[in-house]
Order: C-alpha cells, then sequence, then structure tokens
C-alpha cells in the first residue's frame, strides 16, 4: 500500500482489500486496495461508468461484493463472524453496522412527504432510539450549520435543489457518522447551486469528519482533499495529495481525464 | 394571426407600455357559453321527465326509503362492504410485498392466487364457498398425516354471512393486491436505498418511507376497488344474504313494485357513492401534502384574433 506521508498516522478508519464487483459479465470493479484514515477526506475522480459510484455503495453495503473485503472501523459491513465462520449480517446487525456511515446521494433521496426536520430525525429517533426533543434540538444545530434554520418546517419540494442537498447532508449528520460518503453531491444542480453545497462540504471536512467524495468538481478536490484517488476501468490508477495527483499526473489517464474535465 | 408573420414571434421591439396584468380578464367564448346553456337545459329536461313519470311512484319511493327491512339491508351492505374491503386490503398488501420480495415460492404464491381470483367469476366464488361442506365437510387443524388436533363441522362454520364475507375478501384481495403493486413501484427506487442506507429494516422503510408515498397512487383505484364492492356485494343476495338488493327484492315480491323499490335502493347505492367520494377527495389532499402546488396560468378559451 502506498499511503501517503503526508496524512498523519491516523488509525485506518475503512480498508478495502482486494474488492471485486461484476454485475453478471461485466466487471465494475476489478481489485481495488484503499485505506482511509480517520480525518481524512478522500476524493475519488474518474470517468463515467469507471466504478466510483459501486465502490462507495459497497462500503455501506448498498451494494454486493463477490470477493474481498471491505472493513468499517474494525467491521465488515454486511458480514458477522462467529465460530471462524463468516455469515451474513440480519436487518438488525445490517443497521446497527450503517450506524456508523452516513451518505448523501445525487439525486437527494429526501422523503417528500415528510418535512426537512421530520426527514432529519427519521433514523435517529425511528431506528436508533434516541429521544425526541434531544434529536430535535441537534437536529436544529445542523440546520443552523448548513444555513437552512429557518425552513425546518418546509417540505423538501418546496426548496431549491442547492438547499435540499444541504438538509440531505444535515440528515446524514443526523445519525452522528464517524464516516461520511457522498456521490456527486453536486451533479444534479444548477452551477450557481453547486457552490453552496461545497462550502458546506468543505466545513465537514475540516472540522476532522472522514469524507469519501465522489465528485467531478475539480476544485473541491484541489481546496478540500488530504487524497485523490483516480478510478479508470474498475481500477484505482492513481493516487496521492491532490497538488500532485491534479498538478502532475503519472498515469497518462489521468492527464486525459484533467485535460477534458478543467 | 397578423402578429406570427412578422419573424414567427408574437414579441416586437416597438411593443409600447406594458399594463398591467391585474386588469387582464378571459375572453368571452360564445360557443362554450351556448353548449353550456344546451348541456343544463338538457339536464334540466331529463330530471322532469324522471320526476314528472308517474311509473316512478315517487311517493311509493318515500314510503320504503327508511323502512326498517330496507335499514337493515343497508347495514348488512354497509357492514359486508367494510368487512371484505378491510380485510381484502391486508391480504392484498401481504400478497402485494410477497409478490415485490425477492422470494421465489412468496412470489409464486402471490402470483397463482392473484391468477386463480382475478379468473374466475365472483358469483362462481360465492357459490362456492357456500357449498364448501359438499367439498370439505369437516375443516380440522392438523399436523399433515396425523389424526386431527381440532376440528369442526363444515356446516356450521359456513354460514351465508362468512361464506359471503370469505368470498368478497378473497376476491377483494386479488385486486387490491394488484392496485397496492402499482402503488409500491411507482415510489422512487432512490427512497428506499436511501431508508437502506440509514439503517430501517424492510419492513420500517416500507411503513414510513414507500407506502406513504405509494398512497397517492394507491387510493384513486382503491376508491374505485370501493365502489365496485359496494355494488359487489348485491351478487351475495344469491346465497341469501339480506343486504339491500336482497331486502327490496324481499319486499316487492309482496307488493310488487318493482320499480320504485329498485329506486330506493339505487339512491341508497348513489348516497353512499357520493359519501366515499367526498372522502376520497380529502384523504387525496392528505397523501399529497408535500406537493409543490403552484396555479397554472390562466387562458382564454375563446379564438380571438390575436391583434393588437
Ligand atoms: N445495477 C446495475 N446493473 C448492471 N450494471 C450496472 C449497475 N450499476 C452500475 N452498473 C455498471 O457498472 C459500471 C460502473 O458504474 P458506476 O455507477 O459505478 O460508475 P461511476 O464511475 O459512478 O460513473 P458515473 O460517473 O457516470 O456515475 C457501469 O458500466 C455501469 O453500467
Ligand atoms: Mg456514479
Amino acid at each position: 500500500m502506498n499511503i501517503i506521508q503526508t496524512i498523519s498516522s491516523a488509525p485506518v478508519l475503512v480498508q478495502a482489500r482486494d474488492v471485486h464487483k461484476s454485475y453478471g459479465a461485466n466487471e465494475v470493479l476489478k481489485g481495488i486496495d484503499l485505506d482511509v484514515r480517520i480525518g481524512e477526506t478522500v476524493v475519488i475522480l474518474g470517468p463515467s461508468g469507471s466504478g466510483k459510484s459501486t465502490l462507495l455503495r459497497c462500503i455501506n453495503h448498498l451494494e454486493s461484493m463477490q470477493k474481498g473485503s471491505i472493513l468499517v472501523g474494525g467491521e465488515q459491513v454486511g458480514y458477522v463472524k462467529r465460530d471462524g465462520k463468516l455469515y451474513y449480517a440480519n436487518a438488525a446487525q445490517l443497521a446497527r453496522q450503517r450506524h456508523g456511515i452516513g451518505m448523501v446521494f445525487q439525486q437527494f433521496n429526501l422523503y417528500p412527504h415528510m418535512t426537512v426536520m421530520q426527514n432529519i430525525i427519521e433514523a435517529p429517533v425511528g431506528v436508533y432510539k434516541e429521544k425526541r426533543a434531544s434529536a430535535e434540538d441537534y437536529a436544529r444545530m445542523l440546520l443552523k450549520r448548513v444555513g437552512l434554520l429557518e425552513k425546518a418546517s418546509a417540505y423538501p419540494r418546496q426548496l431549491s435543489g442547492g438547499q435540499q442537498q444541504r438538509v440531505a447532508i444535515a440528515r446524514a449528520l443526523a445519525i452522528k457518522p464517524k464516516l461520511m460518503l457522498f456521490d456527486e453531491p453536486t451533479s444534479a444542480l444548477d452551477p450557481e447551486l453547486v457552490g453552496e453545497v461545497l462550502a458546506t462540504m468543505r466545513d465537514l471536512a475540516s472540522s476532522g469528519l472522514t469524507m469519501i467524495v465522489v465528485t467531478h468538481e475539480i476544485s473541491f478536490a484541489r481546496e478540500a482533499a488530504d487524497r485523490v484517488i483516480f478510478m479508470d476501468g474498475g481500477r484505482i490508477v492513481e493516487e496521492g495529495p491532490p497538488d500532485q495527483v491534479l498538478v502532475n499526473p503519472k498515469h497518462p489517464r489521468t492527464r486525459a481525464f484533467l485535460n477534458r474535465v478543467i | 394571426m397578423a402578429a406570427m408573420d412578422r419573424a414567427g414571434s408574437a414579441i416586437t421591439a416597438d411593443s409600447s407600455e406594458g399594463w398591467d396584468v391585474s386588469r387582464a380578464v378571459a375572453a368571452v367564448n360564445y360557443p362554450r357559453w351556448a353548449l353550456t346553456c344546451a348541456a343544463i337545459l338538457f339536464a334540466l329536461y331529463m330530471a322532469w321527465m324522471i320526476i314528472a313519470n308517474d311509473a316512478f311512484q315517487w311517493h311509493t319511493v318515500f314510503h320504503w326509503l327508511f323502512d326498517p327491512t330496507v335499514m337493515q339491508g343497508l347495514g348488512v351492505t354497509l357492514g359486508l362492504t367494510v368487512v371484505a374491503m378491510v380485510l381484502g386490503t391486508i391480504i392484498g398488501l401481504v400478497l402485494a410485498i410477497c409478490r415485490l420480495s425477492g422470494h421465489r415460492i412468496a412470489s409464486g404464491f402471490a402470483g397463482l392466487y392473484i391468477w386463480f381470483f382475478r379468473g374466475t367469476p365472483m358469483l362462481v366464488q360465492l357459490i362456492f364457498w357456500y357449498n364448501l361442506a359438499t367439498l370439505f365437510p369437516q375443516i380440522s387443524i392438523a399436523i399433515p398425516f396425523a389424526p386431527p388436533l381440532v376440528s369442526w363441522d363444515t356446516n356450521t362454520i359456513i354460514t351465508p354471512l362468512t361464506a359471503a364475507i370469505v368470498g368478497l375478501a378473497l376476491n377483494e384481495a386479488a385486486y387490491m393486491a394488484e392496485v397496492i403493486r402499482a402503488g409500491l413501484i411507482s415510489v422512487d427506487h432512490g427512497q428506499s436505498e436511501a431508508a437502506q442506507a440509514f439503517g430501517m429494516t424492510r419492513q420500517r422503510a416500507l411503513r414510513r418511507i414507500i407506502i406513504p408515498q405509494a398512497m397517492r397512487s394507491i387510493i384513486p383505484p382503491t376508491g374505485n376497488q370501493l365502489i365496485s364492492m359496494i355494488k359487489g356485494t348485491s351478487l351475495v343476495s344469491v346465497i341469501a344474504m339480506n343486504d339491500l338488493l336482497y331486502s327490496v327484492q324481499a319486499i316487492y315480491n309482496r307488493t310488487f313494485e318493482i320499480i320504485p323499490l329498485l329506486m330506493v335502493a339505487v339512491v341508497w347505492y348513489l348516497f353512499i357513492t357520493s359519501m366515499l367520494n367526498f372522502a376520497q377527495s380529502h384523504i387525496e389532499r392528505y397523501y399529497a401534502r408535500g406537493e409543490r402546488r403552484s396555479e397554472a396560468p390562466r387562458v382564454s378559451t375563446s379564438d380571438m384574433e390575436d391583434a393588437q
């Protein structure tokens, strides 16, 4: 593993080893090795279809893989070890394992029949059995942080795309995750709304949250990433600090990709 | 259409000052007015034909409208509808979930059930349940190939009432299963994905996230089902259940006032249906919360020249 030494020697939170994933005959991930340390912000870049979303979704087991292993906080999400055997996790175990992982989707996926406040407290109160009052207090704190405190009783469809995505970020933070996954959080947004979401994410990155971000926003990678990973054809072809990968890419594929998007 | 000829656009550089749109009115559409008047006249004429026609014997209709026998029949019809609909919806929900579960046996069973109950006439099903005793004289709970634990005489269990409820509910379940399934698959896949990512179990995701959103497309066809169920209950008169239709038939068999008594039944069926329509629109409004509602821009409907 070529973990870059600029990152402190903080403990590893996510450890992927030889991850393989196929859809039928189409092998989408062809052996991914990845370590993400606590507090790190890792940005994944790569052309469309290179398997970025698939990798992200394997991490919280929205997608199951065929080979390899992924540990998050020392646990294999979706599986339990017992008596020297590996079993598929049941619903309750899976819910507990996912407690530490927040996810933000490209299409927001807010619950349209619930208000912003209900969206945020649904998992903490309904799934993780927190007290409603304290969950609401925490939700208000999060809404203030993403600048949407006055929208607590609005329904998602009454908000702009950028506001919806910031609510979605607050909703993911409400379960107090150790790890945040972002799958192209700004791709469904109009250009003038991208900035507000990226600003929120930069704020999170600098607060020491561990984040894995799939994005096409090179500026975000440059400013907020501790490490940039470039994927192509189901493999990680290059990784390193942003000023190396983005400015002086070694691999011709990375160079070609960056020439196209910048 | 003169304005259109100029560069294909109604907007011209010299269009003088803009007028405040709060002064705008809809242009009068004379053909539509004429049609509306004709329709109202026709409706009035039809109403007059029915009210003034002595053959309907309206005084007889009013005489029987609140008769205790009719009231009791109405109660049976309403009761049967409610019980069969509730049971049918619950079984239908289970069938729909089985159908959509990746589990091959569960989904196969649900498919078979729906195929059978939608594919055979309601009337035949009712008669079948009523005559269950000829096929299975005993109903018992038992471990296969062992002596029964408990056992009942089929004839004591299957009365006209239980045959009617079982027949109507099981048939309804097949239709409700499809209505509910259509509603569940109309909800965006991202919703169940988000629910999963936030640690919800499948049941919780269905209950809190998927079903409330599916309700919007489940309710209109369910209203349809409920209305055909109300009228469908009239079939149970063949197995001697004294529903609304059966009770008016019982009366006109004595008095021979066939048309007025059928009108009594018609009036009550229409009354219940109207109440249901009213309730349905309220329920729909409840589940439409969170929708972005905006007024459609107003337009004139007449074909006037567009010249300034
Ligand atoms: N559910 C699925 N069934 C079959 N093939 C799939 C499925 N999801 C993804 N794929 C395939 O897997 C490959 C990788 O998809 P993935 O969504 O991970 O790409 P990506 O890098 O996120 O691309 P993008 O930048 O367009 O989002 C693609 O070739 C895609 O066609
Ligand atoms: Mg993707």
